[in-house]
C-alpha cells in the first residue's frame, strides 16, 4: 500500500487524519440510517390495525425527519466544517514561499514533467529530488494542456494550468522514493505521465545537486565521442539538451544527466539499455502520442548512441 | 367559470367516447406515425430511445472494464479507451439520464395532473426530434472515425483548436448543444403544463411529488443548460473562427470553461437526482398506501436542493489553485445540501416505519436507491472537504462516489419507475420473479463493481488512465470490479428479457395493478388518446384513495365541449396557476410534420458547420426558416 493512507509527509498525514475522522462519522451515520431502514422493512407486510399505521407514522415521523434529517446532520456537519477548515489552514497549498524554502519549478508537458532548480540553475525531468524533512516549494505551470501534480504519500494534488501559475509545498518525513502521476486527463498517454519524488538526506541531496549542476563531462573515449558526434549531428538536438555538448532546447527532457534517472519516458519504461534501444527506435510503441519521433539508425549507430547516453551520469 | 368543486349538478350526457377516440387518433400511415405530437407518443419515444442509448453506454462501460481488468492490457488502445470513456460519460449524462427522466415526465405528469396533452404538443415533438438527431449526430462520429475522445467534461485547452484539430470535438460540441436545446424545450413544456393544465382542485400543495420534482428540475434546466450552450458556442468559435475565449496566449482563460461547465455540470447531477427522489417517493406512497410523511417538508427540501445545487460547482475545481477562502464557501454549500437530502431520506423511512406495505418491484428498486445513494451521499460530504478533495479529486475514489450517487440515485429509481409505470404505459403485466432477480443481480453486481473503486483511489489510481503498470498493485481490485460489471450487465439484461417476455405474452396488467393514489391509475392501461373522458376532480394529493366521486362537474356548457366534442378536435382544459380553477377550454394541435422537419434541417445546418461547408449550412438555415414558417402558418380552423 503506497497510497494516501500511508502518508509520509506532514500534509498527507493531516489529510489522512481528516479522512479517518470523516470515515468513522460516515460509517456511524450509514449504520444508523440502514438500521432505521431495516426496522420497517423487517416489519414489512405485517399489517397494522386500521388507522394505527397513520398514527405511528405521524408520531415517529417528526422525530425521524427532524432528528435524523436536520439536527444530527447539522451537528456532524459543524464538526466537519471546523475539522476540514482547520486541516485546510494547516496544510501549505498554493502559498507563497516564505523565503527560506528550496524552490523547484515544475512545468507540465504532454506527457512529461520539466523540472528546474532555479537556485542551483539546472534542469532535469520526471524525477524530483528533495531533501528529506524540509518543506520544498514547487511552482507549477504548463506549456500545453492542463496537468495535475499528485504524489499521494506527500500531499494532495494541484493543477498545472497554462497561463495560471500555482504552487504547492511538499515535504517528506524520511528519505525514500514516492511515486505519483498526472491526475488531470491530458491526452493519449495521460496514463504514462508518472512522476517520482526522491527524498534524500541533506548531505546526499547537496551532493546530488552539485553533480546535476555540472555540465556533461568532456569525453575522451573514442567510442563515446563517436556517439556524441552522432547525437549532436542528428535531430535529437532539436528537442533535447545535453549541457556542455549541445545548444539549449526545452521541447524534450534535458538529458545532461540522463543515465542517473530511473526511467525513460516519464515512467513508461525502466532505464535499461534494452528498453532505451527500443525507445529510441520506436517511442510510440510504449508511449503512444508522445512527441518523440522514431529513428531509422542502423545497429552500429544505435549502439554508439546507447553508449553515449549511458555515459551521461 | 365556477369555483371548485361545485358538486351535485348532474349532466344529462355521458362523454362521447367514440368522438373522443376519433379526435385523438393519430393520422394513418408512416407519416401519421412520424407526425404524432401527443404526449404519450413523445414520452414513449423519449423513454425507448434513451434506454437504447443506456445500453450503448453500458456496453462501452463493459469494454472499459475489460481493458482495466488486468494491468497493461492490450484490449483497447489509448485512442479507443479515451473515446470509450468520453462517449460513456456523454451518453449517460446527455443521452440517457436526463432524456429518460424527461420522457417519463412527458408521459406521466400530464396523466398525473389530469390533463389530456402537453400545452404545446408540436414543440414537445420538436424536443424529441432535436434529442434524437442530436444523439445520432454525436454517435455518427463513429462512422467517420472521429469519435470525441477528450472526456465528457471537455476541458480546454485539450479540446481547443491546437490540441484537438480533428472533427471529434465538433461532433461533441454540436451534438451536445442540440440535445441541450431539446432539454430546454422539454423543460419549458413541463413548466407550462404544470402551471396551466392541472385538473380542477389540484392546487400546488396537492400536486404529486413526482410532478413537483419534474417542475423543480425543469426550472433548474432553464438556468443550468443555457450556460453550457453559451460555453459550447464560445469553444466552437475558438475552434472555427479563431476567437480566444479560452486561449491563455491571447488573453483568454482555460478556467473560464471549467466554471461554465461545472455551473451547468453540478446542477445537472441534481436535475437527474430529483426526479429519482420523486419516483422513490411515489413507489413508497403506493406500496404503503400512505401519503409521504412530512410531505410539505419533503417538497420544501426538493425546492431547497434545486436552489442550493447552483452553489456547489467550484467543488469540482478544488485542485485548480483557486483562493482557499473562496473555496471554503463551496465546502459550506456542499455540506448544506446534505440537510434537505437527509430530510427526504428520513421522510421515506418515516413513511415506511409503521410497516404494513406491499413489496412491489418498484419498492425493491427504491430500497436499493436508499442503500446505495446514502453511501454515495456520505462520500459526497467527504469530497466536499477541500483538503480531502485535494487527495481524492480525479481518482477512482471519485469514480466510485459518483457512480453510487448516479446509479443509486438515478438508475435505480429509473428501474423503479419502469417497473411501476410500464404496466400502465404498455398495458402488459410484467414477471415479478424476473424483476426480483434483475434487482438482486444489478444490486450485487453494482456494489462489487464500484465499492473497490474507493480503495483504488486511496491506492493512487487516477481516473481516465487506459492502463496501469503491474507493480502498482491495482490489478486484483480492478479484476474484481470487472467481474462485478458483468454481473450488473446480466441484471440489466434480465430486465430487457422481462420486457420482451411481457411483450410476447401480452397478459393484461389491469388499470391499477398497484393500487396507486394518483390520477394516471384512474384511466385504462394503456391510456386512451384523450387520457380522461371526463374531468377529474381533485380534493387531495392522492385523489384515487378518496371515497368521493372523482369526476368534476361544472354544470356549464364548456364542459360539454370538452367531453362531447361535436367535431374532430382535440380539446384540453387550462386552469389557474395556484389553485387550478378552470379558466378556458383550449384547442390542441394533433398532427404535424413541421417539428420533425425543423429538427432535421437544424441537423443539416450543423453538419454544414461541421464540415466547413458554408453552402450546406446556409441551405440548412434557410430550410429551418421555411419549416418555421410552415409550422406557424395559420391552418384550417380545426
Amino acid at each position: 500500500m503506497t497510497g494516501l493512507l500511508d502518508p509520509q509527509g506532514p500534509a498527507a498525514e493531516r489529510i489522512a487524519g481528516l479522512w479517518w475522522l470523516m470515515f468513522w462519522l460516515g460509517l456511524a451515520v450509514y449504520v444508523v440510517v440502514l438500521a432505521l431502514l431495516v426496522v420497517p422493512l423487517l416489519r414489512g407486510r405485517r399489517r397494522a390495525a386500521a388507522g394505527e399505521g397513520e398514527e405511528i407514522a405521524a408520531r415517529t415521523g417528526n422525530l425521524l425527519i427532524w432528528g435524523g434529517g436536520v439536527v444530527v446532520p447539522v451537528i456532524i456537519l459543524m464538526v466537519l466544517v471546523v475539522a476540514s477548515g482547520t486541516v485546510g489552514a494547516q496544510v501549505p497549498w498554493n502559498r507563497d514561499n516564505p523565503g527560506n524554502q528550496l524552490t523547484i519549478d515544475v512545468t507540465g508537458h504532454m506527457f512529461w514533467w520539466q523540472v528546474h532548480y532555479p537556485q542551483a540553475g539546472f534542469e532535469t525531468a520526471n524525477e524530483i529530488v528533495i531533501p528529506a524533512g524540509e518543506p520544498v516549494h514547487l511552482r507549477m505551470t504548463s506549456v500545453d494542456v492542463i496537468h495535475s501534480f499528485w504524489v499521494p504519500q506527500l500531499h494532495g494534488k494541484i493543477d498545472l494550468t497554462p497561463g495560471h501559475g500555482t504552487t504547492i509545498t511538499i515535504e517528506a518525513n524520511r528519505p525514500g522514493v514516492y511515486r505519483g502521476q498526472c491526475a488531470e486527463f491530458c491526452g493519449l498517454s495521460h496514463a504514462w505521465m508518472l512522476i517520482t519524488v526522491d527524498a534524500r538526506e541533506r548531505e546526499d541531496f547537496d551532493q546530488w545537486l552539485a553533480e546535476q549542476a555540472e555540465p556533461a563531462a568532456e569525453l575522451t573515449d573514442g567510442v563515446l565521442r563517436e556517439g556524441q558526434q552522432l547525437f549532436t549531428s542528428s535531430s535529437c538536438v532539436y528537442c533535447h539538451t545535453v549541457r556542455g555538448h549541445t545548444a539549449e532546447s526545452h521541447v524534450g527532457p534535458d538529458l545532461t544527466h540522463f543515465a542517473s534517472r530511473r526511467t525513460i519516458g516519464a515512467g513508461a519504461l525502466p532505464n535499461t539499455r534494452g528498453h532505451l534501444a527500443g525507445w529510441i527506435v520506436d517511442p510510440q510503441a510504449s508511449k503512444p502520442g508522445n512527441r518523440m519521433p522514431g529513428t531509422d539508425l542502423d545497429g552500429a549507430e544505435l549502439q554508439l548512441l546507447l553508449d553515449y547516453l549511458e555515459s551521461l551520469r | 367559470m365556477s369555483e371548485v368543486p361545485p358538486q351535485g349538478v348532474v349532466r344529462d350526457e355521458t362523454p362521447d367516447q367514440d368522438m373522443l377516440t376519433r379526435s385523438w387518433a393519430r393520422h394513418p400511415g408512416v407519416l401519421g406515425w412520424l407526425g404524432q405530437c401527443n404526449h404519450k407518443a413523445v414520452g414513449k419515444r423519449f423513454v425507448v430511445t434513451a434506454f437504447v442509448f443506456f445500453l450503448i453506454g453500458g456496453i462501452l462501460a463493459l469494454l472499459m472494464r475489460v481493458q482495466l481488468g488486468v494491468p497493461e492490457a492490450g484490449f483497447l488502445g489509448p485512442e479507443a479507451y479515451n473515446a470509450a470513456f468520453t462517449m460513456h460519460g456523454s451518453i449517460m449524462m446527455f443521452l440517457f439520464a436526463v432524456p429518460i427522466l424527461e420522457g417519463l415526465a412527458i408521459y406521466f405528469v400530464p396523466l398525473m395532473v389530469g390533463a389530456r396533452d402537453m400545452p404545446m404538443p408540436r414543440l414537445n415533438a420538436f424536443g424529441y426530434w432535436a434529442y434524437l438527431f442530436g444523439g445520432l449526430f454525436l454517435l455518427s462520429s463513429a462512422l467517420v472515425g472521429a469519435v470525441p475522445d477528450r472526456g465528457w467534461f471537455a476541458y480546454v485547452p485539450l479540446t481547443g483548436p491546437e490540441f484537438s484539430p480533428g472533427d471529434n470535438m465538433d461532433f461533441w460540441l454540436l451534438g451536445v448543444t442540440f440535445v441541450e436545446i431539446s432539454g430546454i424545450v422539454a423543460a419549458i413544456e413541463i413548466i407550462v403544463l404544470i402551471a396551466r393544465f392541472r385538473a380542477p382542485g389540484m392546487s400546488l400543495s396537492r400536486m404529486p411529488i413526482f410532478a413537483w420534482t419534474a417542475l423543480v428540475t425543469s426550472l433548474m434546466i432553464l438556468f443550468a443548460f443555457p450556460p453550457l450552450v453559451a460555453g459550447s458556442v464560445m469553444l466552437e468559435l475558438d475552434r472555427k473562427i479563431g476567437t480566444a475565449f479560452y486561449d491563455p496566449a491571447l488573453g483568454g482563460n482555460p478556467l473560464l470553461w471549467q466554471h461554465v461547465f461545472w455551473y451547468f455540470g453540478h446542477p445537472e447531477v441534481y436535475i437527474q437526482l430529483l426526479p429519482g427522489v420523486g419516483i422513490v417517493a411515489t413507489a413508497i406512497e403506493t406500496a404503503t398506501k400512505r401519503s409521504l410523511v412530512g410531505r410539505t417538508l419533503a417538497i420544501a427540501s426538493i425546492v431547497a436542493i434545486g436552489i442550493l445545487s447552483f452553489g456547489l460547482w467550484v467543488h469540482h475545481m478544488f485542485a485548480a489553485g483557486l483562493p482557499t477562502l473562496g473555496m471554503s464557501f463551496f465546502t459550506a454549500a456542499s455540506f448544506m445540501i446534505t440537510v434537505p437530502t437527509g430530510v427526504l431520506i428520513f421522510s421515506f423511512i418515516a413513511t415506511l416505519w409503521p410497516g404494513g406495505f406491499r413489496w412491489t418491484p418498484a419498492l425493491l428498486w427504491s430500497m436499493g436507491f436508499v442503500v446505495i445513494f446514502v453511501l454515495g451521499g456520505i462520500t459526497g460530504v467527504m469530497v466536499a472537504s477541500v483538503p480531502f478533495n485535494w487527495q481524492i479529486h480525479d481518482t477512482f475514489f471519485v469514480v466510485g462516489h459518483f457512480h453510487y450517487v448516479l446509479i443509486g440515485g438515478v438508475v435505480f429509481p429509473i428501474f423503479a419507475a419502469l417497473h411501476h409505470w410500464l404496466p400502465k404505459l404498455t398495458g402488459w403485466a410484467f414477471s415479478r420473479s424476473l424483476a426480483v432477480w434483475s434487482f438482486w443481480l444489478t444490486f450485487i453486481g453494482f456494489n462489487v463493481t464500484f465499492f473497490p473503486h474507493h480503495q483504488l483511489g486511496f491506492m493512487g489510481m487516477p481516473r481516465r488512465v487506459y492502463t496501469y503498470p503491474e507493480q502498482f498493485g491495482w490489478g486484483p481490485l480492478n479484476l474484481l470490479s470487472t467481474v462485478g460489471a458483468f454481473v450488473t450487465a446480466l441484471g440489466v439484461l434480465l430486465f430487457v428479457v422481462s420486457v420482451a417476455m411481457a411483450a410476447v405474452r401480452r397478459e393484461p396488467a389491469g388499470d391499477d395493478p398497484w393500487g396507486g393514489g394518483t390520477l394516471e391509475w384512474a384511466t385504462t392501461s394503456p391510456p386512451p388518446g384523450y387520457n380522461f373522458a371526463t374531468i377529474p376532480a381533485v380534493r387531495s394529493a392522492t385523489p384515487l384513495w378518496d371515497t368521493a366521486d372523482p369526476s368534476y362537474r361544472s354544470g356549464e356548457p364548456w364542459q360539454d365541449e370538452y367531453e362531447n366534442p361535436d367535431e374532430l378536435v382535440r380539446v384540453g382544459l387550462a386552469t389557474t396557476g395556484l389553485d387550478a380553477i378552470p379558466e378556458q377550454v383550449v384547442v390542441l394541435p394533433g398532427h404535424s410534420l413541421w417539428p420533425l422537419l425543423l429538427a432535421l434541417f437544424i441537423a443539416v445546418a450543423l453538419f454544414g458547420l461541421l464540415i466547413d461547408s458554408g453552402l450546406i449550412m446556409v441551405l440548412g438555415v434557410l430550410a429551418c426558416v421555411a419549416s418555421g414558417i410552415g409550422w406557424l402558418w395559420p391552418g384550417r380552423k380545426p
